[in-house]
């Protein structure tokens, strides 16, 4: 354990972390120096400025390293067991609630699942009363192409707007101050089964959106909006020619699978390149760097065998200049997608001295189970360890970059494959991490569960599911369903975990009071020591949780803690969609392994804001 | 009573068996009438259910609504219709859709298809007679076969799967 923790700026603005401790890796090693390059946004910004910016909470990911760790100290791990409700606030709706709600100038920002309300709630007076309500009206249709239940992820803030996705396939700015409709882009078209639930990232000026529809056969593409006015900057496809995807002279991969002309066409059987690859996740930005960083999701349809060849852009993480969009770099974490591994969940950045040498790295723990450590600068990978229970895959082959995969657990046509492990919905799905500075974790929320798979013909009818499976998922190794994790980076090991007996599906938040907050499934929020993952506090809310914790320092001067609950999404669609688990491939077989969720919650949006007395 | 029609009266019992016993069988090869009201003929006909059980998933129904408990769309093997759970509501909402997400299929199927797979969606449930609903299963199991379901829902959260 460490004993002691040295916090300075440098010169550049950005945190250095010097940990001077007893451990015998300290000892060995005196390269632990990790900083925080998201933070060199406010390079040129005074203190001042940057002790506003903690206090707010103006993207889900709080920062452009995607570390959702907020360097306020009021709640600590001797206080957290005093903490009670501020105020809390129904959405009214019953839907999964996803999103991270933003705090600006005073102000509360809330994004609904669909129809995608915005509300704005006064913090300057007590129990935060409504300043306004945003109706987007979106296209109800949008509702039955929806994978995953109609969620939206949150929304960012940029320019005096709040900018958010609506499940129609639009992205939106609302004035901050006043509500009312700044510019609208519609970007998605339902009729092809295109969403976007994705929270967008607002950097250089522009606002990045995706599209969601793997499970529709949509092609991916991600989207930079002018934040001005909401025209199109460029778009950039994640399959197909190299003109699409805006691949060009600037393309350096440091793999050589991943080099040659119309990669995204030829790793695909004649003509079927224009299915998957969807941009439904988390954008890290390195503003030093220039370059946005974001996963793809898997190809179009799940049955493997209608589809041969690696199936390049999707299932990897894609590197772009942000001006441009040009692609600098990518790598594939699933070639060859056998399990709807999307590789779409966050990247956190950070900068490392890895083997004695300082790296520019990005963090990513990917639903196929490993935590990953690449060079964003080059895109190679550095390390990638297991972080559950594998057997689909055997390793990661750092040489090549491949996964290797396990051939006793190979889906295809005219097979069942039982006790997979992870499955579909990954080991991680999209639900976040947080990563302390101060110690040194990414702390993970997961599950742990394995499925039977048959793959089927899938056909291609526009506007309806593209996947050929049946699926049965089920509680993985030891029967507890999920897990919340605290991954030490630089040593790739665990360093305590809860587990959970049922599948962490909320963001996780960490804070310089050394305080981890996080939620379940069924309802409870809870706040644990960084350190040993010991229980402080909980709190039982009225639904289960599956949104994005955050904090802030509200008008009063004081720390507060925020949470959305209300169950939904992929995991607690069994509830929301009021499905029959005496079908087990219900909700492509999540209901199976979800199937006591209906007794446990109910259906319910409402925030809740926590304070000390 | 005369003693011969006594006499006859198990004779047109076993006339009136063997009669409903041909409908569960009956083929259809012109497709002018869907019965009277329509669409009732389909449901009693274990051909027709068949047909709509191959449909049901050759159309890509079973993606969003599963093997009947249902995913992106509401389940379809328990007790509760959005748009009303008579065979002829069925009809007209796989023909020609509904506002929340359900597509409309009458440019994509015949009318003696979407017939057929309605009367499959009533199988789902079991709301077809034991003899007339599936009893197997070409994929990997996912339940009970329709023909062994209950038609009531009483979810009593049992042993974990």
């Amino acid at each position: 354990m460490l004993k002691e923790n040295h916090f300075s700026r440098n010169r550049s603005g950005s945190f250095s972390l010097g940990r001077k401790g007893t451990t015998a890796m300290n000892l060995r090693s005196a390269s632990v120096l990790i900083v925080i390059s998201g933070l060199l946004a406010l390079a040129a910004v005074s203190v001042s400025a940057a002790d506003d910016e903690n206090a707010q909470w103006v993207r889900p990911a709080k920062d452009f390293a995607s570390t959702r760790y907020s360097p306020l100290t009021e709640i600590t791990t001797s206080n957290a067991n005093r903490l009670i409700p501020a105020f809390t606030f129904s959405t009214g709706l019953k839907h999964g609630h996803e999103a991270a709600p933003l705090v600006v100038n005073g102000t509360m920002y809330v994004v609904t699942p669909f129809p995608n309300f915005l509300y704005a709630l006064d913090l300057t007076k007590p129990g935060a009363p409504l300043k306004w309500k945003f109706d987007p009206h979106p296209d109800p249709a949008a509702q039955g192409v929806a994978c995953c239940d109609t969620v939206n992820r949150g929304a960012a803030y940029g320019d005096s707007k709040i900018v958010y996705n609506t499940l129609d396939g639009q992205t939106v700015a609302v004035d901050a101050v006043t509500g009312k409709e700044a510019w609208r882009a519609h970007l998605g078209d339902i009729k092809r089964g295109e969403t976007i639930t994705m929270a967008p990232l607002i950097a250089d000026g522009k606002v990045l959106v995706g599209n969601s529809g793997g499970e529709f056969g949509v092609r991916g593409w991600i989207a930079a909006l002018n934040l001005s006015d909401g025209s199109l900057a460029w778009k950039a496809f994640n399959t197909g020619p190299d003109k699409d995807v805006l691949i060009g002279s600037s393309f350096k991969p440091f793999y050589l699978q991943y080099r040659g002309k119309d990669m995204g066409v030829k790793s695909w059987p004649p003509g079927r390149w224009k299915y998957g690859g969807n941009v439904w996740g988390w954008i890290s930005y390195d503003p030093a760097l220039h370059l946005i960083y974001y996963g793809t999701g898997n190809p179009g349809p799940w049955n493997p065998d209608q589809r041969a060849g690696d199936n390049l852009w999707t299932t990897g993480i894609f590197a772009r200049d942000v001006t441009t969009g040009q692609a600098r770099w990518y790598y594939q974490w699933s070639p060859h997608d056998l399990y709807d591994h999307d590789g779409i969940n966050e990247s956190i950045i950070l900068d490392i001295v890895w083997k004695g040498k300082p790296r520019k790295v990005l963090v990513h723990p990917e639903r196929n189970g490993y935590v990953y450590i690449l060079d964003r600068v080059t895109g190679e990978v550095l390390a990638a360890k297991p972080f559950v229970f594998i057997n689909s895959s055997i390793r990661v082959d750092l040489k090549s970059g491949r996964l290797v995969p396990n051939p006793a657990k190979a889906t295809g046509m005219g097979k069942t494959v039982y006790d997979i492990c992870p499955t579909a919905s990954g080991a991680k799905d999209w639900e976040p991490s947080a990563y302390s500075p101060r110690t040194g974790i990414l702390y993970l929320p997961h599950a742990n569960l394995c499925m039977d798979e048959e793959s089927i013909t899938a056909n291609y009818i526009k506007g309806t599911p593209y996947v050929g499976a049946n699926v049965r998922q089920k509680p993985g190794r030891g029967g507890n369903r999920g897990a919340f994790t605290a991954w030490d980076v630089l040593k790739q090991k665990i360093v305590w975990e809860t587990k959970e007996p049922l599948p962490v599906w909320s963001g996780a938040l960490v804070t310089a009071g050394d305080v981890v907050f996080y939620g379940t499934l069924d309802g409870w929020f809870k706040a644990v020591d960084a350190h040993n993952g010991k229980l402080l506090w909980r709190f039982k809310t009225e639904s289960g949780i599956i949104g994005q914790p955050i904090t802030y320092r509200g008008p009063d001067g004081h720390q507060y803690v925020a949470i959305l609950s209300g169950i939904g999404g992929w995991i607690g669609s069994i509830v929301t969609n009021s499905l029959d688990p005496r079908d087990k491939t219900a909700a492509l077989g999540m209901v199976n392994a979800m199937y006591d969720l209906p007794k446990l919650v109910r259906a319910g949006g409402r925030l809740y804001v926590f304070r000390l007395p | 009573m005369s003693f011969a029609f006594r006499k006859a009266m198990p004779v047109f019992a076993v006339v009136a068996l063997l009669l409903a016993g041909c409908e569960r069988e009956k083929r259809d090869f012109h497709t002018a009438s869907a019965g009277n009201p329509p669409g009732d003929s389909y449901q009693r006909n274990a051909y027709a259910v068949a047909q709509g059980k191959r449909l049901f998933g050759w159309m890509n129904c079973s993606g969003c609504h599963s093997h009947g408990g249902g995913g992106m769309g509401p389940a379809l093997m328990d007790d509760r219709w959005i748009y009303g759970g008579k065979i002829q509501q069925i009809y007209r909402t796989i023909r020609d859709g509904r506002r929340n997400g359900m597509p409309a299929w009458k440019n994509r199927m015949t009318d003696e298809e979407i017939w057929q797979v309605a009367a499959f969606v009533r199988s789902m449930g079991r709301y077809v007679s034991k003899d007339v609903a599936p009893s197997r299963d070409d994929a990997m199991q996912s339940g009970k076969a329709e023909s062994r379901r209950e038609r009531t829902n009483v979810i009593t959260w049992g042993p974990p799967p």
